[in-house]
This record gives structure tokens, sequence and C-alpha cells, in this order.
């Protein structure tokens, strides 16, 4: 007996299902923790949070903000990038926060204190980033380091070396780095007359297509090579891969090496544009490579679906400067983009809940169709019969 | 050199104190990484209790409240990793993981609210407590000794005694290496499980009081407990998951840390002219120098990190 597969099985809606509702969740308790805080404002804040760039009342303004919000989506989406791409491979790499900022300073350092044009600079700061991220790896692979933990270690340890480095290049009376503009033109990432689309936004350019492109070529690296399936077999079962021949330590070192590269990468396309200068004196690591683990989780782990999340958690990010400050910080949209990454812990639970809550029906009408054919004669009943 | 011995006491104490809580919830089969969330948690809990207990009360109750109120804020807050992990089989790594995010946000929200609700122009996120922190100290000579460093011995022997000596230790141990062994005589994994996450939150919680509380007298929130969380995961796993090593590897890493405060006061030290920068980078470099050294070796809990299902034979 065959039945008509319910548009809920698919994989690919529960994913999104699961991430709709991990946001209106996140949003809900954002909404009530803004209530306890103070009930008056609380629904204004929510909404212009959502509203982000059309809180501005001119469109060409709307345009400009919504360009602002692009170009901190592109480091966003690479950072998702390089977390989904390690957990693929069964690596939780929590040191994308570590490996953005290692990409920053190398490639800061190299426009603002040597003078390499931005391509250069762009290269090396992946490759920076790379070079960290297979230390981990390196750990991992050959003395059983826990990535988590030492990526964490060097997170801190690149903060530290990155405020060390810029120290150098830093203003004299500032504790931000020199403008990248003026200090060296040819330093900053070309627009490609983009930025004329977004209301005159000189700082949108090449970087947001090109993160578009990275993200397609990673669902073609994972999904359609030879060397995909394999980092994937290490991650699912490193013995296995062993076993098949696979050289499980290389994989490790390579994955890292490449969510390092796509991390770093990520911070040259934003601090290369000019946008945000670096203060020497941070004392906590850049938000953006833990948001991008909350874009990874929140695009169903999968490279198309982080453009989208990435797009949406820096969306809310951005509008977190717009809720009413007299009342309420800032930080309330981080306190919402964190909610929903612990709801994303609970994907897995809705799918399933979703998948019992089919076949639960499922069995219900095959119960009542049974129940009919037994009425109308016990002939047929031998013929018709649920395995499912 | 009283100071460089103070100081390392001091950060030693918060650093047994989240170890042997990352150590009880790993021994029961869940990893918890959100350590540094539960942290930021329980030192808003005492942070709060110190602004708000009457000055004039007596050292002794304001010491008891201080670590209550901590201790409760960080059970309360593991409890989230608690429902996730051991009831709905959540990925372990990824909800510690929001737990620090959320932790650190929750808490700058919460205190800027507090803030700006008393005085409209004040926008950040510091807790002061001066006075209240006279309570915590007792001077013997130039030594500043604080209670916290007593509190913390206490602890890490009740820890052994429980741990080893216990048949609610031994049963909790037993969870993490092979859950479905334990239960087939009886024991109640899941219960097991969330006592041991419900006391790393509570040590993890006053350790994050008493790290706010070790050099400074106010406290900003938006900086979280800058990865000391995760520095006690890597104490922990250095001391191999047992109490007394663990306590030695928490004495090293709490000397480098002691020095990125008080290098200054050696004229070796300043006389090298190294960035300060560089000590605070110490801890950490020397941890993932000695975690690269004792990982190949190391013995985790065998079930740490894995859901239990009662299935899987």
């Amino acid at each position: 007996m065959k039945q008509k597969r319910s548009i809920l099985r698919n994989k690919g809606v529960q994913s999104l299902i699961s991430s709709l509702l991990c946001i209106l969740i996140g949003l809900l308790v954002g909404y009530i923790a803004l209530l306890i805080i103070n009930p008056e404002g609380a629904w204004d804040s929510i909404i212009a949070i959502l509203k982000n760039f059309l809180n501005a009342t001119k469109p060409s303004i709307q345009l400009k903000n919504l360009g602002n919000t692009l170009v901190k989506t592109a480091p966003l989406l690479m950072c998702a990038l390089s977390v989904l791409f390690a957990y693929k491979v069964g690596l939780f790499n929590i040191g994308a926060a570590g490996q953005y900022v290692i990409g920053a300073a190398t490639c800061l350092y190299l426009t603002l204190g040597a003078g390499m044009p931005w391509w250069a600079a762009f290269i090396i700061a992946a490759l920076a980033g790379g070079v960290l991220g297979a230390i981990s790896g390196a750990l991992k692979a050959y003395c059983n380091v826990n990535v988590v933990i030492s990526c964490i270690m060097l997170n801190w340890i690149s903060l530290y070396g990155a405020n060390l480095i810029l120290g150098k290049v830093k203003e004299a009376t500032s504790p931000y780095t020199l403008v990248l503009s003026s200090t060296n033109p040819g330093g900053v990432i070309p627009s490609l007359g983009l930025g004329e689309l977004f209301g005159g936004n000189q700082y949108v350019g090449l970087a947001i297509p090109l993160a578009i492109i990275v993200a397609i070529l990673i669902w073609v690296l994972l999904e359609k090579t030879k060397l995909g399936y394999e980092l994937k077999a290490t991650g699912l079962n490193p013995n296995a891969a062993k076993y098949c021949g696979m050289k499980e330590r290389r994989n490790v070192i390579l994955t890292m090496f490449i969510a390092g590269a796509l991390a770093g990468m990520g911070a040259a396309m934003f601090y290369l544009t000019g946008y945000e200068q670096w203060q020497t004196t941070q004392a906590s690591v850049p938000a953006m490579g833990f948001n991008g683990i909350a874009a990874a989780f929140l695009g169903g782990l999968n490279p198309i679906g982080a453009i989208f999340a990435s797009y949406f958690i820096q969306h809310i990010t951005s509008g977190g400067a717009y809720v009413d400050l007299t009342m309420y910080s800032s930080q309330t949209s981080d306190l919402i983009s964190s909610l929903i990454i612990y709801l994303c812990g609970f994907v897995l639970f809705f799918k399933s809940f979703i998948d019992t809550r089919l076949d639960r029906k499922q069995e219900k009408e095959l119960q009542k169709a049974r129940a009919a054919e037994d009425s109308a004669g016990d002939s047929e009943d031998n013929e018709k019969g649920g395995d499912e | 050199m009283l100071l460089l011995i103070q100081y390392t006491l001091i950060f030693a104490s918060v650093l047994i104190l989240v170890a042997l809580g990352g150590c009880f919830s790993e021994h029961s089969g869940v990893i918890n990484i959100g350590l540094e969330g539960i942290m930021v948690l329980g030192a808003l809990g005492g942070a709060l209790a110190m602004k708000f207990l009457p000055s004039d009360t007596n050292a002794f109750v304001s010491v008891v409240c201080i670590v209550l109120a901590s201790v409760l804020a960080g059970m309360i807050y593991s409890l989230l990793l608690a429902v996730a992990a051991i009831n709905f089989n959540a990925d372990q790594t990824l909800v510690g993981t929001a737990m620090n995010l959320l932790g650190t946000a929750g808490a700058t929200v919460f205190v800027k609210a507090m803030n700006t609700a008393a005085d409209s122009s004040n926008v950040s996120s510091e807790i002061e407590y001066v006075t209240a922190k006279q309570n915590l100290i007792v001077n013997i000579g130039s030594f500043e000794f604080n209670w916290f460093m007593l509190i913390t011995l206490v602890l890490l022997v009740a820890s052994w005694i429980v741990l080893y000596r216990t048949r609610f230790g031994l049963r909790l141990m037993a969870c993490g290496e092979h859950p479905q062994a334990a239960d087939s005589v009886g024991i109640n994994v899941y219960k097991m499980r969330y006592a041991g996450v419900l006391i790393s939150g509570a040590l993890g919680g006053l350790g994050g009081i008493v790290y706010i509380t070790a050099g400074v007298s106010l406290w900003k929130f938006e900086n979280g407990v800058a990865g000391f969380g995760f520095l006690a995961l890597a104490v922990m796993i250095f001391g191999g998951w047992k109490p007394v090593r663990i306590a030695l590897a928490a004495l090293l890493f709490g000397l480098f840390r002691a020095l990125s405060n008080v290098y200054s006061g050696f004229d070796i030290l300043v006389a090298l002219n190294i960035p300060s920068t560089v000590y605070n980078m110490l801890p950490y470099i020397i941890s993932l120098i000695v975690l690269a050294f004792t990982s190949k070796t190391s013995r985790a809990p065998k079930a740490e990190g894995i859901p239990y299902d009662k299935g899987v034979r």
C-alpha cells in the first residue's frame, strides 16, 4: 500500500521548519526579557530590531543602511562557512573567532604597515587564518588535544597577538588603527560600482558577491567532489575512514586549514573595506566568529542555508542598534542570537518530533482504513496491510 | 613576592573550583563547555548579593549570602545544559557554546537595565562592590587572606571524598564510563547526570564570584570572564579528571595568571621589558603546550558527550 509522502518528511523542509521555530522562540523569549525589563517599549523595540534598516525614513538612507548590513553579512557568512565546513568533518570550530582575528591582524598590518595591495593582503590573511586552524588540526591529529579547547586557547592568544601587532600601525592619539582609505587607497577592496546601487555606500563592494560565490564553492566541494566525500567520511567515523585507506590525520589538518582560511578571508572581506578600524585595546574576542556558529546551525548546516541565516543574524544584530536605548541595551540582539544558537541544539528533537507525529497520523489513518475494510468484508483484508 | 603568592592562590582557587565543576559533570557523562557562561551568571548572582546586602551585615552572614547567591545562580543556569543535554539529546558542545554567549549577553543586558533604571544616564554594565568585598578578606600582615581560599580547600577535600569514597560518587562515575551497565544495576542515569551537571553549576558559579573579586572591586559584565572557564577545562584535562591532580595543575596555571597581574613588582621581569600583552597570553600558551604533551595519554570518561540511549547495547 503506497501512500503519498508528506511534504513534511522532506529533510530540507524539516530543517527549514526547525530553523524558523528557533527564530520564533528566540524572538519570543527575547521579547519576554524586554517585557520584564520594561513593559512599555518592549514591542516597539522588538519591531525595531526586526525592521533594522527600514527604521530610516528616507529610501536612500534605507538602502545605505541595507548596504552596511550586507557589508557585515559577508564576514559573518564566511565564519558560518568555516564553522559548518569543520562540523561536517566532525570538528567543532569554535576557533573561527580567533582565525578571524588573525586574518584581521594580518590584512590590516600588511596594507597599513607594509603598503601591500588589497589582493595580496587578502590572500595572505586567508593563509594566516588557515595556518592557525591547521595548528588546532595538527594538535588534534598528532597529540589528541580536544579541538574546542585548543581553539579557545588560540582565540585568546590571537586576540592579544593582534593587539600587539596592530599597535604598530595605530593612530598616535587613539587606540584605533590608521584609516585604510587615506593611508593606502590600494589596500581597499574595489567597489566595482556596487556601492552606487546602495545609495553611494562606499563600503559595499566585491566582498559580498565573493562571499556568496565561496558559499556555493563550499557546497560543491562538500557534495560533489571526492575530497569532500573523504572529509565527511572521516568525520562520520575516523577509524572506518582509516580502514578504507584515507589519511585521517591529513584530512583533519586539511579541514581545519580550510575552515581557518575561510574565517581569515572573512576578516579580510570586512576590514579591507575600511568599514571599521581595529581597536588595539580590545579585551574580548570579536563576536563575529561566535555569531558564525549561530548562522551555521540556523542555516541547517548547509552552505546555501548559511547565506540566508547569516543575513538574518546580521539583520537582527544591526537592528539591535535601533532599540530604545533609554530603556534597553544594544546587546539585546546578542541575547536573541545566543538564544537562537541554544535552541538550535533542539533541532534534532524538532525533526524527530515531526517524524513521530507523522508516523502516528499515518498509523491512525491506516487503522481507520482497516476498520472500514473490516466492515466491508474480510476477504480483502489480506491484500492490504500496513507494514509501516 | 607575597603578592604573587596571594594572587596565585586566589586564581588557583578559581581554577580548582571551576575545574572540579567540570570534573563532576564529565564524570557523569555530560561535557560542560558552558562553564564560562555559568561563571558569569554565578558572578552576577554574587555581585548582586554584595550590592544589595546592607553594609553593616556581619562578615560571616555576608560571606554565606554571597556564596549562596552565586551557587544558586550557577545551578539554575546549568539547568539549561541539563535539560538540553539529558532530556533532549542536544549536541553538548553547541549548547555549551550557546550558554557562554547567552551568559555574557544576558548578564550585560540585565546589569545595564538595572543601572539605567537606577540612574537614567548610567548605561555602563558595571557593578561595584568595594565595601562588601572587605568582608571576604582578612589581612594577615600584608597578606590578604581571602575566605574563598579556605572554602576552595574544603570543597576540594569534599570532592575527593564524594567521588571516591561515597556510593553516590562511584555511581556518578559509572554513568560517565558505561551508562548502560550502570542502568542495568538499577542506577538512574538521568538523575545521576542531572546531579553531575547541577554540581558543576554550583562550583562554576562559585568560581565566577571568586574570579571577579580576585583583584578588583568592580566588574564590567560586558567582558564575561575572559576565557577563564576554558582555562579551567584545560586544567581539568591536564589534571586527568582527578581532584588532587587538578589542584596541582591549577596552582601552576594560577601562577602564570598571577604573573600578568604582578610582574611589574619584580625587577628582573621589568628589566626584560616584555610587553604586558605577552603576560596576558602566557597562561593560554602554557596550557596549549601542556595539553599537547598530556592529551595523548589522558583518559577521559568514556561515555562523555554521548547522549544516553537506553536501547544501545
